[in-house]
């Protein structure tokens, strides 16, 4: 034996090995990912793949087959209705399993446990704002279901049959990328996901900064700047609708025009939801269609990533047959149809979260003051694990209005930490979703539609509806507060219960349409009823897609599911239509450089329609943002603190009645600017911006907006960029940046259904997998998919390609 | 021939070694072969290194011509910044065939010099 150089070398092994099994010296642990056995050379997938399998499980009560076609849909035939859930729930987990786990780790506040610190913000802010707690308290409402607790349960043993099977080597690329091993799933994840869409549909909110600007402005001022009412509104409800008088009468307290809410906090920058999670449904009455038959269109407006949030399923049990878009991280069919109807969704966009500033007795935070006495807190103890660092602790105090989120210790860069705020916010509320989606996935005509909406609490949604006796409806369905006008627009003193929610209003006074006379519902994120609904409604809601919409299906008749599908992928641009005259009026072209006058002319030639190629929107879009910011910049940057900004569309109402509109004048310059004036140069400053713009080959529109679905990890070779589509804001066809119709659906409720559908992604959320982002091209082309009921006596079909039995072991 | 026999225990006794072990497992699998097979420190380096190298390039690629390089395409800009699918096989190999020849070198020294 050599006994030096063997120790050298094994020193010198060791060594290699450490290096390229770990991260401390190169940035990813090569040898361990590279390993061809066990590293992510599995994750490439066979092209010709076998999915058939031969499974057998103790939980499962009886047999069940489920059939992957062409584009990988499963189709579950179970013998028992939770046997398709536990299956429904193996798919999701053998298919997209990462993601699920990224999404509830996400809403739950534990996304350090991941990523590192760089989450621990994220982290604070979710658990502060009570996700957990939300789940918390839902899961035991849906526990109490009979249905739903054994729907979920069966669903939870197939996601972990598929968990406790998984070999090394058959871990999603992401975990060995980032090297951690999933967990086991529970009810509370579902519950967490669910939380998750409502944090995504139903937390947006502007209370610090619309209580900035109430501290900026004089009340004339705020309602010119934020007026409860647009005149252009085509609510979701038609205007002239009569209303029964409020069931909950609401009273503002005495002090509320002059309450002590509206001094101003130091807000730092604006973390949240994404307002423009909006979305398009429709339902025209066979009066309208060619076949007769009612035809049922939905495209909801997610974020769009890879692997997509919707995945395609068909759930046929003896129960129900139900086919559409389903969530992985949840059981049944979403937004989809089965033998009998198809429903739909676009989000209510109600303000359901509100503060309350709260006053601690001292920096301990046990009691706050409360109707004239120190009330005791109760605390939730919250402890962030952090990879690769020591887990820290954060208490969140709780008081009658909800968690207090923002305090000493945390300002989320909201509000300056001096300060205690409460957030009060329906999502904390016990609540039963998933019923919703149970009961419409069995529902056979109007009465079980209605029956299912009425738990739709929180995320506010609008339900459409449509069935094969020929009946469509659509409901503004959710639990929201009765509110005075303006109650939670700001800020609100928590001293008392005099600025507290009254109550809700009764789901009896849901503003809905029953096959209206005008053969057609319709829903696209704006108010849902004129001035005449005895509630107030809030001021934020997008006007342009819901009145081109109206428009078209105003005068559209003899419908085909073809005329449904060019309507989903129009890119006519309403909000240009109405905005176009003034600057086709106000800019004098004699003013104008050749250069200013070239883009004029491309301006003046356009056809108001935002596709691809387009360099009119471009131009348009860009016009609008500067004119905007020229009218208000020098009002705003007087204010010590960020303030809300005005809709777009409330300056363009606000030009278009008056010209004169005072915010028009440029207050840093003795002159007194007039609509000309700006108008000009605002166009001066779009021109000047878009020559930079054209220059790097970027003034098509579709170029300009850059439309991308990227990877939930942002991995640029996991994603797919510079995607070749129209769209953008105001526009039906509503895809902009990283946004956009995460689902088409079109559903013909003819004898035999004709449904049609697309997501931008694919079955698998594996990368290595060709089916991992298949259907991006045909969405991105406007296309479609047929949506094949299958039967089960169509197991030799063609498209049928691959078959997994499962039975009870 | 005490070379070829060294070099295809290696490569099957790694392959086998890998379905149930982590991947540095090749390192002991060389290392015990070439403590056993009575050749120079070079040659079982070499071994060590040869048979590593082609195992890992020969799984890594053929899963990558069954993938149509999809994956390759999107993880070789990530880790060698280049988009090519060969270059990460032979990547796979080098980083297998290190740890491997020098396993197998250091298992050499085990025995006795040899002739």
């Amino acid at each position: 034996m050599r006994i030096l150089p063997l120790l050298l070398v094994v020193i010198l092994t060791s060594g290699l090995i450490i290096i390229l099994d770990t991260k401390i010296l190169l940035p990813a642990p090569l040898g361990r990912l590279l390993a061809p056995q066990s590293g992510i050379w599995q994750n490439a997938e066979k092209l010709n793949e076998n999915y058939n399998a031969d499974l057998s499980f103790p939980a499962l009560k009886g047999n069940a087959t489920v059939f992957l076609d062409d584009r990988l849909i499963p189709h579950i035939f179970a013998e028992q209705e939770n046997d398709a859930y536990f299956i429904q729930g193996y798919l999701h987990a053998k298919f997209r399993l990462w993601q699920m786990e990224l999404q509830v780790m996400s809403a739950a506040g534990r996304a350090s446990e991941i990523v590192g610190k760089i989450a621990v913000n994220h982290d604070r802010e979710f658990r502060r704002l009570g996700m957990v707690f939300a789940a918390e308290n839902s899961l035991q409402e849906m526990e109490k279901s009979e249905v739903i607790k054994s729907s979920c349960d069966a669903y939870t043993a197939g996601v972990n049959s598929y968990i406790i099977s998984l070999t090394e080597s058959q871990l999603p690329i992401e975990y060995k990328l980032l090297g951690y091993k999933p967990e086991l799933w529970s009810n509370l994840k579902t519950a967490l996901f669910l939380k998750y869409m409502s944090y995504d549909l139903a937390s947006a909110e502007d209370d610090f900064e619309m209580t900035n600007a109430k501290s900026f402005f004089n009340a004339s001022d705020m309602a010119l700047l934020f007026p409860a009412n647009q005149d252009s509104a085509d609510p979701i409800i038609p205007k002239g609708t009569v209303y029964p008088p409020a069931g909950v009468k609401v009273t503002a307290p005495s002090t509320f025009d002059s309450s002590q809410s509206s001094k101003a906090v130091a807000v730092e920058e604006n973390n949240k939801a994404d307002r423009a999670n909006g979305s398009n449904n429709w339902a025209v009455s066979g009066s309208k269609t060619k076949s007769g038959a009612p035809i049922l269109c939905n495209d909801p407006h997610l974020g769009l990533n890879l692997p997509s949030l919707w995945y395609e399923i068909q759930i046929s049990t003896p129960n129900f047959n139900a086919y559409g878009a389903s969530f992985p991280g949840a059981p049944s069919v979403i937004i989809g149809f089965n033998d009998s109807c198809a429903f739909g969704f676009t989000n209510g966009g109600r303000d359901v979260r509100d503060y309350y500033e709260i006053e601690f007795k001292d920096d301990t935070r046990q009691e706050y003051w409360f109707n004239n006495r120190w009330i005791k807190t109760s605390f939730r103890y919250e402890q962030i694990k952090i990879a690769g660092e020591a887990t820290i602790s954060d208490t969140v105090a709780y008081t009658i209005f909800g968690p207090v989120m923002y305090d000493k210790s945390f300002s989320g860069k909201r509000t300056g930490g001096v300060k205690n705020y409460a957030v009060k916010w329906t999502a904390h509320a016990p609540s039963n979703e998933l019923l919703v989606f149970n009961m419409l996935d069995h529902a056979r005509n109007y009465n079980d539609y209605l029956a299912a909406a009425l738990h739709l609490e929180t995320p506010g949604q609008n339900c459409v509806f449509a069935d094969k006796a020929g009946d469509i409806a659509i409901r503004a369905q959710g639990n929201f507060p009765a509110k005075w006008e303006h109650q939670g627009d700001y800020i609100m003193p928590g001293r008392d219960s005099s600025y507290m929610w009254q109550g809700m209003i009764p789901q009896s006074e849901i503003p809905y349409q029953y096959n209206p006379e005008r053969g057609f519902v319709s829903s696209a994120n704006q108010r849902p009823t004129d001035s005449a609904y005895p509630y107030y409604l809030g001021n934020v809601y997008p006007a342009s897609r819901g009145k081109i919409i109206n428009r078209k299906l105003d005068s559209m008749t003899m419908i085909t599911p073809q005329d449904m599908m060019k309507m989903q992928n129009d890119n006519y641009n309403i909000f240009a239509e109405m905005a176009m005259p003034i600057f086709l009026k106000h800019i004098s072209e004699d003013s104008l450089s050749r250069n200013e006058e070239k883009y004029f002319s491309l301006l003046k030639s356009w056809n108001l329609r935002n596709d691809y190629h387009s360099k009119g929107a471009t131009i348009f879009v860009n016009l609008f943002d500067d004119f905007k910011s020229l009218v208000f910049d020098d009002e705003y940057a007087k204010a010590p603190h960020p303030i809300q900004t005005p809709a777009e569309s409330t300056l363009l109402e606000a030009v278009l009645r008056d010209s004169s509109f005072k915010f028009l004048d440029n207050i840093n310059t003795a002159r007194k600017e007039n609509l000309e004036d700006i108008t000009l140069a605002a166009f001066r400053k779009t021109a000047a911006h878009l020559r930079s713009v054209e220059s790097e080959g970027r003034l098509e529109w579709g170029k300009n907006k850059d439309t991308h679905i990227s990877h939930l990890l942002k991995i640029p070779e996991f994603s797919r960029l510079h995607l070749p589509i129209g769209g953008g804001r105001n526009v039906i066809n509503a895809t902009r940046g990283d946004h956009g119709p995460s689902w088409r659906m079109i559903v013909s409720l003819t004898a035999q259904t004709e449904a049609y559908g697309v997501y931008p992604g694919g079955q698998s959320g594996n990368p290595g997998s060709r089916f991992y982002d298949n259907f991006i091209d045909f969405w991105v082309e406007g296309k479609y998919y047929p949506l094949w009921m299958m039967t089960k006596d169509e197991s030799g079909d063609k498209r049928v390609k691959w078959k997994m039995r499962f039975s009870k072991s | 021939m005490k070379f070829v026999i060294t070099l295809l225990l290696i490569t099957l006794l790694s392959f086998a070694a890998c379905i149930y072990l982590p991947w540095w497992s090749i390192a002991i699998v060389s290392f015990i072969v070439s403590a056993i097979i009575n050749i120079s420190s070079v040659l079982s380096f070499l071994a060590g290194f040869v048979a590593i190298f082609s195992l890992w390039l020969c799984i890594s690629y053929s899963i990558s011509i069954g993938n149509g390089h999809i994956l390759a395409h999107r993880i070789a800009p990530l880790i060698i910044k280049a988009d090519s699918p060969l270059a990460l096989a032979l990547l796979t190999g080098v980083i297998g065939a290190s740890v491997a020849g020098l396993g197998a070198l250091a298992g050499s020294f085990v025995r006795s010099r040899s002739a």
